[in-house]
């Protein structure tokens, strides 16, 4: 079991990324999951579905979204400094990518509603706002410590027209949320199609997912060939929780062996400091929300509650396709704290005049950590826009940094 | 022949297995309800291993297992509570949990240490029937622990050939595609669990999920070889102050 992939892009036909992956789902999920996994690739490269996919992401999400040539950063880390403006589509970052795709493909299955789980509510804005597209029902599943710390993006749901339940269980956060949504679907099977927001769950979500979101290095290449007469960047740095920017970000680099890729962790209040979200350094593998990876958890196998600043982050796994970077080598992983994302998104705000999220600062914060040099390309991922973190914003602004 | 094979030999109907989570309501509940069990007529003993994250279960169970992690129960635990009561217990003992914990202690090591206390099969919602036939159940086998497959309404009639042929001890049908604890209308179930009966299958057949009282045991028993209780049970056992007491009005209100 478990064959190595022939390349890092596409699992197995089992879902695994090097020893990552699978799909560990109880019984009752089974038809579901097994559906997606026999119709996923048939549908997604239908022509009929490319051509309302390609048409909602150009003149819906606004894609292209551009590539833009950071000057003053790039002067400061003594490199140019590519930002892949993800903060610019429709609802404020990538994970409309995703939803515009799955909920095509929802509606080519014949589901009728829709669930989501949503951390920083990113997905759930995004969900909601392609079920309000479409006509269809939406339920957002979100921890009731998310809901209170990202406020304005729980009114933005609800006036889509979404329900947004909180979830109550556990660490009351993306974890519990998506524990929620998926018992959701158990007792939904018929009528309800789960669109995961990020790179994990069962075989074929990691790989479906990824697949929407490559388009974010689709463009970055020939953007970048377009800039500087080269498709391919030294470095693409983006921030991991899930995965889900870093691996549409990634996508068409994997098997560019040349291009360092470097994934950025929460750090929370220090790696060791036992709050923290920084899974590959604290992690063993085990299996959490239907696929086995990286997963943070005490001796006795059971999940710890992790910590980040970004409820986007704040997730005790990590996709098993960067499960399978981080072991074989593929990919960099580094991490940023708290304090030095806070930093980093005041930092890039008044020199670049782009307000980041939180999530995206991390990203931000780790160019000072990369030993750049002026021959280097580096592309950044800028998956969201920082409205949604302004509250935490201006409590830092109110303490005066 | 493993005693849930020697249970089934000698009674096809009416069997009943209970479910509880290890380490609840007290740590130390667990051999004291085992032993009630026994002694009051259930004839199976689902033992729940409680885990963080137990997807396929509903606020009740959910619940009883975070408690159960707070009053510090692990399998290590579980494992030292079996082990003082082996030689009391002669009705078949199930381990049902997530593989998660399973996996950290050494699936292995897990294998032999519960045969070696007394345990007699297993049952792991999450560990699908690829990685089974690939690499578990040579294990489960190794150390002649039975393994018991679910199956639902959605489940092919070749899925559950192919299940029925995984398991053994017996096949656990689930009344609906339903997180436990969850009410049902057994009506709507009967026809499937009719299209069961008429399969010939290798294993018998226990209902689980939304079994509460005499009445939807009695309409699993008219379809199956006998019913599985969880959630009703947990609740029961929710603020008890006499356990034996509990186990005994709640068995004797069923069969």
């Amino acid at each position: 079991m478990m064959n190595t992939t022939t390349n890092f892009q596409q699992p197995d036909l089992q879902g695994y990324y090097g020893q990552f992956g699978g799909a560990y789902i109880p019984e009752m999920l089974h038809r579901n999951v097994e559906e997606l996994k026999a119709r996923y690739l048939d549908i997604m490269y239908e022509p009929s579905f490319q051509k309302e996919f390609q048409s909602l992401l150009k003149d819906y999400v606004g894609r292209p979204t551009p590539l833009f040539l950071a000057e003053r950063l790039s002067k400061e880390f003594n490199a140019p400094i590519y930002l892949k403006r993800e903060d610019l589509c429709h609802t404020g970052a990538h994970k409309i990518n995703n939803t515009i795709g799955q909920i095509l493909l929802a509606i080519k299955l014949g589901k009728t509603r829709i669930i989501a789980e949503t951390g920083a509510g990113q997905h759930g804005v995004a969900t909601a706002t392609v079920c309000a597209l479409k006509g269809l029902e939406c339920i957002v599943y979100m921890g009731e410590k998310d809901i209170e710390r990202q406020a304005p993006n729980v009114a933005r749901m609800r006036m889509l027209g979404a329900k947004v339940i909180p979830a109550l269980s556990g660490s009351k956060t993306l974890k519990d949320a998506t524990n929620e949504a998926i018992r959701d679907w158990i007792n939904n099977p018929i009528d309800t199609h789960y669109i995961i927001g990020s790179v994990v769950g069962p075989h074929p979500y990691p790989d479906m997912v990824a697949r929407f979101q490559s388009v974010i290095s689709e463009e970055t290449r020939w953007q970048l060939k377009e800039k500087t007469g080269n498709e391919l960047p030294t470095h693409v740095v983006a921030c991991v929780g899930g995965g889900s920017n870093a691996a549409g970000a990634f996508y068409h680099f994997l098997d560019e062996l040349s291009v360092q890729l470097v994934a950025v962790e929460a750090a929370g209040m220090g790696v060791y400091s036992g709050m923290s979200a920084a899974t590959t350094q604290l992690g063993k593998p085990g299996i959490l929300h239907g696929s086995k990876s990286l997963l943070m958890q005490t001796a006795d196998g059971q999940v710890v509650e992790p910590h980040s600043i970004s409820a986007g982050l704040d997730y005790p796994g990590v996709g098993p396709l960067h499960a399978h970077l981080f072991t074989s080598g593929r990919g960099t992983f580094l991490s940023a704290t708290d304090k030095e994302a806070l930093d980093a998104a005041f930092h890039v705000s008044k020199t670049e005049g782009i307000i980041p999220a939180l999530e995206t600062a991390h990203a931000f914060a780790v160019l000072g950590k990369m030993n750049l040099k002026s021959s280097d390309r580096v592309v950044i991922c800028l998956s969201g826009r920082g409205d949604k973190d302004l509250a935490t914003y201006i409590r830092e602004l109110d303490l005066g940094i | 022949m493993s005693r849930l094979q020697a249970l089934f030999a000698n009674k096809k109907e009416r069997v009943l297995n209970v479910y509880f989570t290890a380490g609840y309501p007290q740590l130390d509940s667990t051999t004291t309800i085992i032993q009630a069990l026994q002694n009051n007529g259930a004839d199976i003993i689902e033992l729940g291993m409680p885990y963080s994250d137990p997807l396929a279960d509903g606020p009740v169970i959910q619940e009883s297992g975070n408690i159960a992690l707070q009053n510090g129960m692990t399998i290590a635990v579980l494992f030292e509570q079996l082990k003082k009561i082996k030689g009391q217990i002669n009705i078949p003992i199930i381990l049902m949990g997530y593989m998660n914990p399973v996996m950290q202690y050494g699936f292995e090591k897990f294998c032999a240490d519960a045969s070696a206390v007394g345990v007699d099969g297993l049952i792991l919602p999450d560990l699908p029937e690829y990685e089974f036939e690939m690499e578990y159940g040579a294990i489960i086998k190794k150390y002649g622990l039975d393994f018991v497959f679910l199956v639902t309404p959605e489940t092919s009639t070749e899925r559950i050939q192919q299940l029925d042929n995984l398991s053994t001890g017996f096949l656990y049908a689930v009344s609906s595609s339903a997180t436990t604890g969850k009410d049902k209308d057994f009506n709507s179930v009967e026809k499937y669990l009719e299209q069961l009966q008429s399969m010939q299958l290798k294993n018998p057949v226990l209902v689980g999920f939304g079994i509460k009282d005499r009445n939807t045991f009695e309409s699993a028993c008219k379809y199956a070889n006998g019913a599985i209780i969880g959630t009703a049970f947990i609740k029961a056992l929710e603020g008890s102050t006499n356990i034996n007491e509990t186990v005994k009005e709640f068995i004797n209100a069923v069969i």
